[in-house]
């Protein structure tokens, strides 16, 4: 099957090409048959990959399809590698994959008020941007290149790009003020940008961080000559010793890349907009695959962030920062799917915190289980979204776990498994996090287990106010339905899977067995005089489980109590706290410094290099000026033009004298 | 046999059609459809026939012309210009096909220009003999400056007078120049000056600035490039098409053929300056881009941009950044020409040009928008696409000798995303603007144009080793040229 492996791309783009080029010719139930179809059988032959793997215990097979570019001696063939690493992306992207595509056919069908049922406008084109992306995800993660990751890298971007700004035409939004009681002003909201705005700002922001990922490979190919993984991997350590700066330089560009993709401080500002795409959108793409690309490229280039501690280091602290500031954010979030985006960008970074303490499997660990739980939150939020006609507003929810059984028991379930409530997948991987974070830095350990508390306490603080307590607004209330049956589908089997997806990494000091761990190994670079592995006392361990069980459950009731016992606490505390709460309710304001700082100057300075250099400096002064000049000149000239044939010849006389004694005499 | 062909076809062609009545349009077009299509078909065989891997020139020919002055009639081609052909006779006859409706007036006139301008642009990517050359050159500016100032819009006369003195102006220094040489060796044939020609390197110096001053004109290099915003608002859609697509080429590949050659021990002393001007391009050209009102503009000023990747990989030093300008002039022709072909197709209907009378398009012409945005993911380097490769490769090769300058280009792709993007943004999403209600998608003549350029976007983007197997040759000569003359000059 491994040789097959072309096919997990082709196949989408096979769909992408029925879809995009007949798809309303062959109307929209056709479309959405092909579209999932050919998820599922690129996810099938990715499950035969897997036995392949597994079969000659891990070792990488090449597939080479043709030479891309040769010039001189660079070089850089079209080869896709299958290897427990690629694998496992393959198996998340499309088995997440196929049942957001599912959930889609019924997602972008939206009924009316009397209950008839509508397909979205350009249905056909937001399945073949679907397929789109599902392709370029498999590029960036079956390459066996720099290259190939790169344009996968830039692909998913653009993938992104259109899908976010897929209702293109949709206006920016303004947002309620968050009412404080009365006789207080109550928080007015920045309007939620439009689609096409959103989209844009995806694909620029990270474009910024792509700088720094191309620089990467510029350096790694002129200092290895190829950008070949297994050659530059294999040279690495040799490079490291002859030129001990080039690696952590590599080790940082490439960073700087995973900064943009993976939605990481400073460069975190498009995630949270991102939510205008569709909900599938949100799950597939900006939870579940995409922006995990980042922690995906420093797991396949490990050996390069072992090499440079320092490097990994900041990368730890930049994740482990981002993690405690995206929290602190989606507390005060009114926007279902903001919460969650922000709970995206702060996951992410534990992620970034996991492998930059070195703990790559822990990494990968948590980008799985995160794929399946979060998802499953994105998709329940849609569903919530589509029984309230697109409401998303908390405040206009209410008392849905009567209207809508399934989507709340797997709407708990996913925030269980966010929440690390103990045994759910999450709760393992968070767990692994932390307790390889505290063996390397307590102080960042202490800010992550901060942070676990207050994802424990914003998810159920969404679950409490959307699903719990009394309808808030009861026409909504009343028209609010059960999903489709394509839309449980996805939600029961991600439940299942966010339940008991922990089992890929059982703890090892309860002597329990953790299949990542083996499974991992043939793709990460043992340093020859790497010091001996954190080994923690059996103690520790475990008091460090305790505390991340207690610290999720505290969370969760605290939540409770704030917003099921006592609902006047949130208000007060708010209003008593209230610049603290508009910070937060802001964002901390950075999208205005950002405006301020880069974007308006940046306008200015065109305006300036437009209006006032090209057109007056430029092009009106000097240009027209020496041809006014010479205009004028030539008025002087023209009464030499006396049509004398004599003073002509005089001056071509001078003219060649002039010219052959520069050649005499030069 | 067949470059003289090439240059041949359409000037006879030109003749042909100068005998049909003038009202007779639609013999007119079809005569210069099949003219144009005819020099496409003979040009193939270049591409099949040509030998890989070879350097030095083919399909060449050697004739007497002025045998008094030892000036020949020499064309030929390598790596550096086959693509380059074969450019000129593929958008020729894209130009053509896409005046159809939009030209009523003169139409006669018009394709005859359209024809002349083809033969003089061909005769200057064949030339082998510099005075041959230099009669194509300046043969190449009447026809487009004809172009603009007839067929242009309201300030077309300023526009083709601009054009016309700015560039002659930029030529007058090369034609010294090339006196020069001629005098000293006693012929004007390329091949024998390259391996005859001894020039001390302060004489090289000065006569390389006179080369790249008229080259850098035409390519344009910042801060020579004012004159081409100007032509291309005026010039009418095929004229834009054909200025963008192989006239500014005619530019960067001197540089190669010429400038490079004649003079290689002036490369080491005039490139930091080039590179220097072709960054402030790529940087300032898009963020002129970024804020102008019409899309024609936009596009023009993506323009500079874009040339500025091509000059900066002619001069990055290695053999990798040259292929990949050679590339780039391709890719740009290709994308560049889809950009204001498509403006063409809305102006055309709407007779506005101004962002502010768009918005929300998409919606009513989801071909367009389509083929729109296919064009725009080319010209921001989307990989996939053409754009990617070249600008991939150009700034790779650059790196390994200027860091900081693949830097700052790397950094004109955050731009060109910024500016393109808005562009894409004001025109095809937002609420649809209502003054475009009775806009209609494109028809299959302009939908077929519109396949025809993105489908060898796509092909170049994913198989470009077709391309650079051909250019290698040639380039990997010339990059041996230079570090040989650079290793010289360094002891």
């Amino acid at each position: 099957m491994s040789q097959l492996i072309w096919l997990t791309i082709a196949l989408p783009i096979l769909g992408l090409l029925i879809n995009g080029l007949f798809g309303r010719r062959i109307g929209n139930r056709v479309v959405s048959i092909i579209a999932p179809l050919m998820v599922l059988l690129a996810f099938l032959v990715g499950v035969g990959a897997l036995f392949d793997v597994m079969g000659h215990e891990g070792e990488a097979v090449t597939v080479h399809l043709w030479t891309w570019a040769t010039i001189g001696d660079f070089n850089v063939p079209i080869n896709l590698q299958v290897d427990p690493l690629s694998v496992t992306m393959v198996l998340v992207v499309t088995g997440v994959g196929f049942l957001i595509h599912v959930y889609a056919t019924a997602y972008m069908v939206h009924s009316d008020d009397h209950g008839h049922d509508h397909d979205d406008r350009d249905f056909s084109r937001f399945f073949t941007f679907l397929n789109l992306f599902i392709a370029s995800m498999l590029v960036l993660v079956l390459g066996d290149n720099f290259l190939m990751m790169y344009v996968g890298w830039e692909l998913v971007g653009v993938s992104s790009y259109l899908l976010i700004g897929y209702w293109f035409d949709r206006p920016s939004e303004e947002q309620t003020p968050i009412d404080l009681g009365p006789n207080t002003e109550p928080v007015k909201l920045q309007p939620l940008l439009s689609p096409s705005a959103s989209g844009m700002k995806a694909f620029i922001v990270n474009r910024i961080g792509d700088v720094g990922f191309a620089l990467g490979v510029f350096l790694i190919w002129s200092t290895f000559g190829t950008l070949q993984f297994n050659e530059v991997f294999a040279e690495a350590v040799h490079v490291s010793e002859t030129m001990p700066n080039v690696i952590p330089w590599i080790a940082a560009l490439l960073f700087v890349g995973a900064i943009g993709k993976s939605a990481q401080i400073p460069l975190y500002v498009w995630l949270p907009d991102a939510m205008a795409g569709p909900t599938p959108v949100s799950a597939l793409i900006h939870a579940a695959t995409m922006v995990t690309a980042g922690v995906y490229m420093i797991v396949r280039s490990n050996i390069f962030y072992s090499l440079a501690p320092e490097v990994s280091m900041g990368v730890a602290i930049i994740g482990m920062a981002t993690a405690f500031f995206a929290a602190t954010i989606a507390l005060v979030q009114v926007d279902l799917k903001r919460v969650l985006a922000y709970s995206t960008v702060s996951q992410l970074g534990y992620m970034f915190a996991a492998v930059g303490v070195g703990a790559y499997t822990a990494g990968m660990f948590h980008l799985i289980t995160h794929a399946f739980f979060k998802a499953l939150l994105f998709l329940g939020a849609g569903s919530v979204m589509h029984a309230l006609h697109d409401v998303i507003d908390i405040r206009r929810m209410g008392g849905l776990k009567d209207k809508m059984k399934i989507t709340w028991i797997t709407f708990w379930i996913g925030g269980l498994a966010l929440a690390g409530f103990p045994l759910m997948s999450g709760f393992f991987s968070k767990d692994e996090i932390l307790a390889n974070v505290f063996a390397v830095s307590p102080v960042l350990w202490f800010f992550g287990i901060l942070t676990a508390g207050m994802t424990a306490f914003y998810t159920f603080r969404a679950i409490f106010i959307a699903f719990h307590g009394k309808p808030r607004d009861l026409h909504l209330y009343e028209h609010a339905h059960e999903s489709r049956p394509p839309i449980t589908f996805a939600l029961i089997v991600l439940a299942v899977l966010a339940i008991f997806g922990g089992v890929l990494g059982l703890p090892v000091f309860l002597e329990l067995p953790n299949f990542l761990d083996g499974w991992l190994e043939p793709v990460l670079y043992a340093l020859p005089h790497a010091a001996e592995e954190h080994h923690m006392a059996f103690g520790t361990e475990l008091t460090l489980m305790i505390t991340s069980a207690v610290v999720a459950v505290s969370g969760i009731f605290l939540a409770y109590f704030f917003y099921m016992l006592q609902p006047s606490i949130p208000q007060n505390l708010a209003r008593s706290t209230r610049p603290l709460f508009a910070l937060l309710a802001h964002k901390y304001w950075i999208d205005e410094l950002y405006d301020t700082l880069i974007v308006q100057p940046g306008l200015k300075l065109s305006r300036a290099f437009a209006d006032g250099l090209d057109k007056v400096v430029i092009d009106e002064t000097f240009i027209d000026g020496t041809a006014r000049l010479f205009g004028r000149f030539g008025g002087m000239l023209s009464k030499l033009q006396n049509g004398y044939t004599g003073s002509y010849a005089l001056a071509t006389f001078i003219g060649v004298i002039i010219m052959i004694s520069y050649f005499f005499l030069r | 046999m067949i470059l003289s062909l090439l240059i041949l076809i359409p000037i006879v062609g030109a003749i042909v059609i100068a005998f049909v009545p003038r009202d007779q349009d639609n013999m007119i077009k079809w005569l210069a459809v099949g003219i144009t299509a005819l020099a496409l078909l003979v040009s193939l065989p270049l591409y099949f026939n040509f030998q890989d891997g070879v350097s030095g020139y083919q399909f060449e020919e050697i004739r007497p012309w002025i045998p008094a002055l030892n000036i020949g009639y020499h064309v030929g081609i390598d790596g550096l210009s086959l693509f380059l052909v074969l450019l000129t006779t593929f958008l020729t006859l894209i130009s053509v096909i896409s005046s159809w409706t939009a030209i009523t007036d003169g139409l006669k006139e018009y394709m005859i220009f359209m024809l002349l301008l083809e033969a003089a642009v061909i005769g200057v990517f064949v030339s082998l003999d510099l005075f041959l050359y230099y009669l194509f050159w300046e043969a190449s500016l009447i026809p487009m400056a004809l172009l603009i100032g007839k067929w242009g819009g309201a300030r077309r006369i300023y526009a083709a007078v601009k054009f016309i003195i700015y560039t002659m102006a930029g030529s007058t220094l090369m034609l010294v120049a090339a006196l020069v040489l001629y005098v000293n060796a006693g012929t004007s044939d390329l091949p024998t000056l390259v391996s005859t020609l001894n020039l001390s390197q302060n004489l090289q110096i000065i006569l390389f600035f006179a080369f790249a001053l008229a080259f850098s004109v035409k390519v344009p290099l910042f801060p020579l490039h004012t004159w081409l915003p100007t032509a291309h608002t005026e010039a009418p859609t095929a004229g834009s098409i054909m200025l963008a697509g192989v006239l500014l080429k005619m530019g960067t590949y001197s540089y190669l053929r010429f400038a490079i050659p004649l003079f290689p021990d002036a490369v080491a002393y005039w490139s930091p300056m080039l590179v220097t001007l072709a960054i402030i391009g790529i940087l300032y050209g898009a963020l002129v881009a970024l804020v102008q009102d019409d899309v024609k503009k936009l596009v023009a000023y993506s323009s500079v941009a874009h040339m500025g990747f091509i000059v900066l990989g002619t001069f990055s030093g290695g053999q990798q950044g040259m292929s990949g300008a050679v590339l780039q002039m391709v890719n740009h022709g290709l994308s560049t020409g889809m950009l204001f072909f498509l403006v063409g197709v809305l102006y055309e209907q709407r007779h506005t040009r101004l962002f502010s009378e768009y918005g929300g398009i998409w919606v009513k012409v989801p071909i367009f928008g389509t083929y729109f945005l296919l064009a725009v993911f080319s010209s921001v380097g989307l990989p996939g696409l053409n754009g990617f490769v070249g600008e991939f490769v150009i700034l790779l090769g650059t790196f390994s000798v200027n860091p900081i300058a693949a830097a700052l280009g790397t950094f004109g792709i955050v731009l060109a995303a910024w500016y393109l993007l808005t562009a894409t943004r004001k025109v095809m999403m937002g609420p649809f603007n209502e003054a475009n209600r009775n806009l209609k998608d494109m028809n299959m003549r302009e939908a077929g144009i519109a396949f025809a350029l993105i489908l060898f976007c796509f092909i170049i983007g994913l198989f470009p080793n077709l391309l650079f197997d051909k250019i290698n040759p040639a380039t990997a000569q010339l990059a041996e040229t230079i570090s040989a003359t650079t290793l010289i000059a360094g002891q």
